[in-house]
This record gives C-alpha cells, structure tokens and sequence, in this order.
C-alpha cells in the first residue's frame, strides 16, 4: 500500500480493492458489510433482536448528511468522527434507535493514507460507540485540486422509539428548555485551528454521539417536545428556529447558560455570541416543566451531558422572538447574527 | 442586579426635569446600550442619541473606493479588521471586490498584516488605518514594525481621527455626552475639560452595566446643578494624563490633517495621516493613488444619524432597501454602527 491516495485507487481495479480491504474493511468489518453491490438486512430481525429497553414500532427515521470540514482533524475529532455522529444525532433526534449507516467518500489525489487510516478508525470507533453499523460504502479519487482534501457523506436510519412524537412546532408555553452541555466548542475549536486569529486556548470540539443519551432521557420520560442538534448557527439559532416553528416566545436566562472559560475568553476577544457558535454533541430539548428535573438527571446521568442544565422557557408573549432579561433588568431580544460567521465548520 | 444599578436605575426613572439629550460617541457604547437593554429604562424626557462614534461608520466612502483602486489596479493585498470589507463604496464593497479577484483579508490587529508582509516578500499589504484615538497606536506600532524590519512590502492606508474637533461640531446637537472610555484611556481628559468652557458637558464612561448605568445616573444628578459640567466616571482605566508613552508613539509617528467625516464632511484637523519620514509607508504616496471622490447612495441617510439628527428608523431605507445583509450605508454594516443596533435590537424596545 502505497503512502499517498493516487487515481488508481478510485478507478475500481486491483489499487481500489486493496484500499477497501487495507482500511474500510479492516476498521468496519461487520456481518453485513459485504462485497456486494448493496447491504441487505433483516429489518424484523432488528427490531426484534433490539437490546434497547424501549419499544421499537416499524416506523424508521432515515438522514443524510455531507462533511466538508476544514481543517479535517481538530482537537477533540476529525471528520471521521464527525461524520458517524452528525447522522447518528439527526436521527436520533426523530425519537429513533440509529442502525445503519453508509458512507459515501470523495478523497483528494495525493491525500496521505495515513490519515485516511486514523479517519476510518475514528469513524469505527465511534460507530462502535453508537451502536451503529456501517453497511455500505463508496470511495471515489478526484484529481488534485478537485476536493479539498475528504468529503464525507453518510446516511442512516434507525427505528423510532413507540410513544415518541417531536418536532420543532410542538413547543408549549410553560415548557423548560434544556441543554446537554456547554455551548459553542466545536465552532470555537475550529476557528481556532484556522489560526486566522493566532490565538491559542485549550478548547476540544464537543463532538460526540447522542442516541444513548437520548434513549436515557426517553426512559425516563417519553414526554419530550422537542429535541434539536445544535449544529451550524449553534443553539441561539436553534432557539429561533423552535420560536418560530411552534410560534412561542422564549425567555432565555443568560446567566444559566454554560459556557467553557475558553470559549467565553475568544468570544470576548473577537466579539463573537457563544449561543451562535457551533456545536457537534449539543441537544436542545423542550419539555413540560413537570418532566424536566427527570430529564436533566437522567442526562447528567451519561458521558457527554454530565453538564446538562435548564437555560429557560417557553412563553406565550413575545411569540417569535427570543427574550433575555440583562444586568440591568431590562428584557431585550437576543440578537441575530446575519452573513457567514465561520464557513465550512462540519 | 447590583446596588449601584438598582441606585442608578432609581435616579434615571425618577427625573422628571426638562427634556435632556444626551450623545454617545462611542460606537461599543451604542451596542452595549442596547445589548442591556439601557433604553427601555429611560423616561419620556431622556433622549439618549447615538453619535458618530463609530470607526465604521465615519469612513468616507471614497476610502472604500481607495482600497479598492489599491486591490484591482495596483495588486495590493488589502488586510483589514473584519467590519470594513462589507462596508458599501461608490459601486461595490470590498466583499464585492473580492468577486473581481480582489485579495481582501480580516486581520484581528494591525501586527497580522505586518507578519503577512514578513511572511511574503512577494506580497504588497496593505493594511486599512481606521480608527481614533484607541486603535491609532497599533497602527503606529505596526508602523514602526515594518520600518525595524526593513520591509519593503507594507503600507497603510489612513483614516485615523480624532475626537476633539468632533465634538465642538456636534456641540450643539446635545445637552450633554457620554465620553469614549478607550479613548480618554489613551488621549486623556484635558480636552474634554476644557470643552465645559464652551458650554459642553459630559461624562467618561466605562462599558460594564454598572459603569455605563453609574454614568448616566451622574450625567442627570450633574445637569440639575444647571452648569457645565464633566466627571470621569472611569476611574480605574482614564487617568487624567491619559497614556503618554501611547501619545508620544503617535506625535513621532502621524499628524493631524484635515479629513473628511462620512455625514459631516470635511472637519479641520480631526485625521491623522503619517508624517514624510514615513512616507514609505503610507500607500497613498507609494501607489500613487489618485484623488478619488466617493460617491454615497443620495437617499442614504448615515450622515444625519451620525450627527444625532435623524434616528435610524426615520431614514426611509432603514429595514426595507438596508439590513445587516444588503446594507446601503456604513452605519447599518459595522456591528456598532446606530442602524445596525436599531436593528438588531430594535423589536426589544417594547418589550417590557
């Protein structure tokens, strides 16, 4: 095996062979992986052979989803890593068990082997971590200059848990509003690997798999609203979203929210809101006051929402807008940011 | 909330004395104002105007349009802080410059653009010199820098200015102002002491909710005793002597000029340009830039927002043809400018 991707490893021949079972294979190596053109598998089976403690009903939850992040590998993950958790979180968010994932590749001539070696174990490892299988793939080589470096797309399904119904209208007046953990790493770990800034702080992308946490939190109560990945335009933009969709004000308590001292520190420095910064392992999630203490304990319950906390609620007046008190007792709306913050962060 | 709000906030809601207009010329100040919610608070007979305190916003348009010649026609790459390249010329911004193969990039300090210049040789940066006071040091460090280095490759391109002569212009558009913290840090107070001999009061003020709260509070108490007044309410950064070694920098580096003011045209020694030693340095007389005359949109109304003339909401473009995404003016583009607070923050007002 060669050190660099070259063309002769996407054109199909004896190079894409070795590729395939050099790296994918060898990290992804499954039952249902196979050889041929596409995967099969028994779909009563998995419900059936489930080891979740909730019912699964027949209905699936399916995603997709395309990483361009640059740089590729940051603190915290890469776009391995990122790629089996944007979809693993996407469905999960639907109320669903995540199954199976494919994954599609489009790699840059010249792109070290190396690396594409750590982002397949990355990618095993955190499937492995899920739950999921990865059942079909597809490798392509573009010339140099045609892609920058790996772009990885990934699809999935999963089946919804019985008694689960979200959505971002389902909001309700009264209800709390919760996040897992603190906000704004993972945009604020890849500006900073940019060095366009050259300033350094000690801050890990948040990037983690969330179905577990999930599924505890919907053991412990099924009566859940809403439940969004904060991805891009971070968890303001997600509170602006579910305001708008469910046509509900949101009082916000500024204070409350958590955020890394090194993520407040860069924000000070260049002017940036925490709330629009983007996350990769954050949920959002809305539900009735009498549910929300559960939710919270079962979520700090689990690796990667150990922080998890009520940030607010929803309210009938100032439907639309996002309201937050300030130092001086005055209620303004959260301001909205406009125009590319940070392009190119998932 | 604090004692020393709860106390300002009592001050500010009680007065009930004839109409007071008072100023901020800083443009942080604009956005904090609103970031807290400050206005909500005031009573009928308080009228907080925003001024032309924001760098921004008080650029020429024919700058934009000097940095564009720089970019297309000479090569330069044109280095900047962030809120400049959206910021409208007479036919594009520098945004829009890119598009026509224009190399514009955000710097986060002046010190960047010099480190891209060492870095290379083959590059002409030039970097954008807007700012007062504050921000006018670093580009004379940069400067500086640049000449220690030997560097060949760097210029500025200059629109610093100075508050002083502003502020007697705008003497008559308010009862009193609230003063730039950051640039009394640097410049001191003695001109705005002697301001009071004109009849003009005013207040340094810090940006914390208590400092900025404190501050008001102060400007009323003091308006009561119905002479001219100015109190430095930003003890702990504005010394009265200001920064003298910052100063000296400057005289050693620039000297004032006459420069224009986007809204209130052209006011006599309020800019800074570099002195001849320097001319190396100053992209003006490297490039051979010729006399570019901007051209501003005519229904744009930023110069009178800029005086404290005319709100934000009464320019007839505001929120139809101008928002943060397709401004028209600099004052809806920069983050501090007084359109884009009103903007962003405007459907707060009512909300109490």
């Amino acid at each position: 095996m060669e050190d660099k991707i070259t063309l002769a490893h996407g054109s199909g021949g004896v190079q894409t062979n070795e590729l395939i079972n050099s790296i994918f294979k060898k990290h992804f190596d499954n039952p249902y992986l196979t050889a041929d053109d596409a995967a099969v598998l028994d779909i009563e089976k998995t419900v059936k052979e489930s080891d979740s403690n909730l019912k699964l009903t027949n209905k699936v939850s399916m995603s997709t989803d395309g990483f361009i992040v640059s740089p590729f590998e940051f603190p915290g993950g890469n776009i391995g890593k990122l790629s089996i958790c944007g979809t693993v979180n996407d469905i999960a968010c639907m109320g669903a068990k995540p199954e199976y994932l494919t994954c599609a590749m489009v790699i840059e001539e010249g792109f070290p082997v190396s690396k594409l070696d750590e982002i397949a174990a990355a990618m095993a490892k955190t499937a492995k971590e899920a739950g999921v299988y990865l059942v079909a793939g597809d490798t392509k080589v573009a010339g140099k200059g045609q892609v920058d470096q790996i772009f990885i797309t990934t699809t999935g399904f999963g089946h919804i848990f019985e008694g689960v119904s979200t959505s971002g209208a389902f909001a309700k007046p009264g209800d709390k509003i919760i996040v897992t953990g603190d906000i704004g790493r993972h945009g604020c770990t890849i500006l900073l690997e940019r060095n366009d800034f050259k300033i350094d702080a000690d801050i890990t992308s948040d990037c983690a798999p969330l179905n577990k946490n999930i599924e505890a939190m919907l053991e412990a109560t099924k009566d859940v609203h809403v439940i969004r990945d904060a991805t891009r335009g971070g968890v303001g933009t997600v509170l602006y979203e579910i305001a708008g969709e469910s046509n509900v004000g949101i009082s916000l308590n500024y204070e409350s929210i958590p955020v890394n001292d090194g993520v407040k520190g860069v924000c000070g420095m260049l002017g940036l809101e925490p709330l629009y910064l983007a996350c990769e392992g954050r949920l959002v999630i809305f539900a009735p006051a009498s549910e929300a203490e559960k939710i919270v304990e079962a979520l700090k319950s689990q690796p990667n929402s150990e922080g998890a906390c009520i940030i607010g609620e929803v309210t009938e007046e100032n439907p639309g807008k996002v309201v937050v008190e300030t130092a001086v007792g005055a209620k303004t709306m959260l301001s909205r940011p406009s125009g590319e913050l940070l392009p190119r962060i998932c | 909330m604090s004692d020393v709000i709860k106390n300002a906030r009592e001050i500010i809601q009680s007065y009930d004395g004839p109409k007071l207009r008072i100023m901020e010329v800083c443009g942080t100040h604009t956005h904090e104002i609103f970031k807290m919610g400050i206005r909500n608070l005031l009573p009928e007979n308080i009228d907080l105007i925003s001024g032309p305190g924001c760098p921004v916003c008080v650029t020429p348009v024919g700058f934009i349009d000097e940095a564009i010649y720089l970019a297309l026609e000479k090569g330069c790459v044109i280095t900047t802080f962030g809120d400049l390249i959206k910021v409208p010329g007479t036919k594009s911004s520098l945004a829009g410059a890119r598009s026509e193969g224009a190399d514009v990039r955000p710097v986060y300090s002046p010190d960047d653009a010099v480190e891209l210049a060492k870095e290379n040789p083959d590059m002409q940066v030039v970097f954008l010199a807007v700012g007062f006071e504050t921000t006018t040091p670093s580009a004379c460090l940069a400067v500086k820098k640049a000449q220690r280095l030997g560097l060949s490759n760097f210029s500025i391109l200059t629109a610093n200015k100075t508050m002083p002569s502003a502020y007697k212009k705008l003497a008559g558009s308010a009862d009193a102002f609230l003063f730039p913290g950051h640039v009394n840090a640097i410049a001191g107070n003695s001109v705005c002491k002697e301001l009071t001999s004109l009849g003009v009061s005013g207040v340094v003020a810090g940006f914390t909710a208590n400092e900025l709260m404190t501050a008001l509070a102060v400007i009323i108490e003091e308006s009561k005793k119905g002479k001219p007044f100015f109190v430095n309410c930003y003890p702990r950064v504005v010394k009265d002597e200001g920064n003298p070694a910052a100063q000296k920098l400057v005289e050693s580096v620039m000297e004032s000029c006459d420069t224009e003011w986007r809204g209130l045209g052209m006011i006599e020694k309020s800019g800074m340009k570099l002195r001849d030693e320097y001319a190396d340095f100053d992209a003006r007389k490297k490039y051979s830039v010729p006399d570019i005359q901007g051209k501003p949109n005519p229904a744009c109304r930023c110069g009178e927002v800029l005086q404290g003339n005319c709100k934000p909401t009464d320019c007839p473009l505001f929120g139809k043809v101008c928002d943060p995404i397709h401004p028209v003016g600099a004052c809806m583009v920069s983050d501090e400018g007084a359109c884009a607070a009103y903007y962003h923050y405007g459907p707060s007002i009512n909300l109490n």
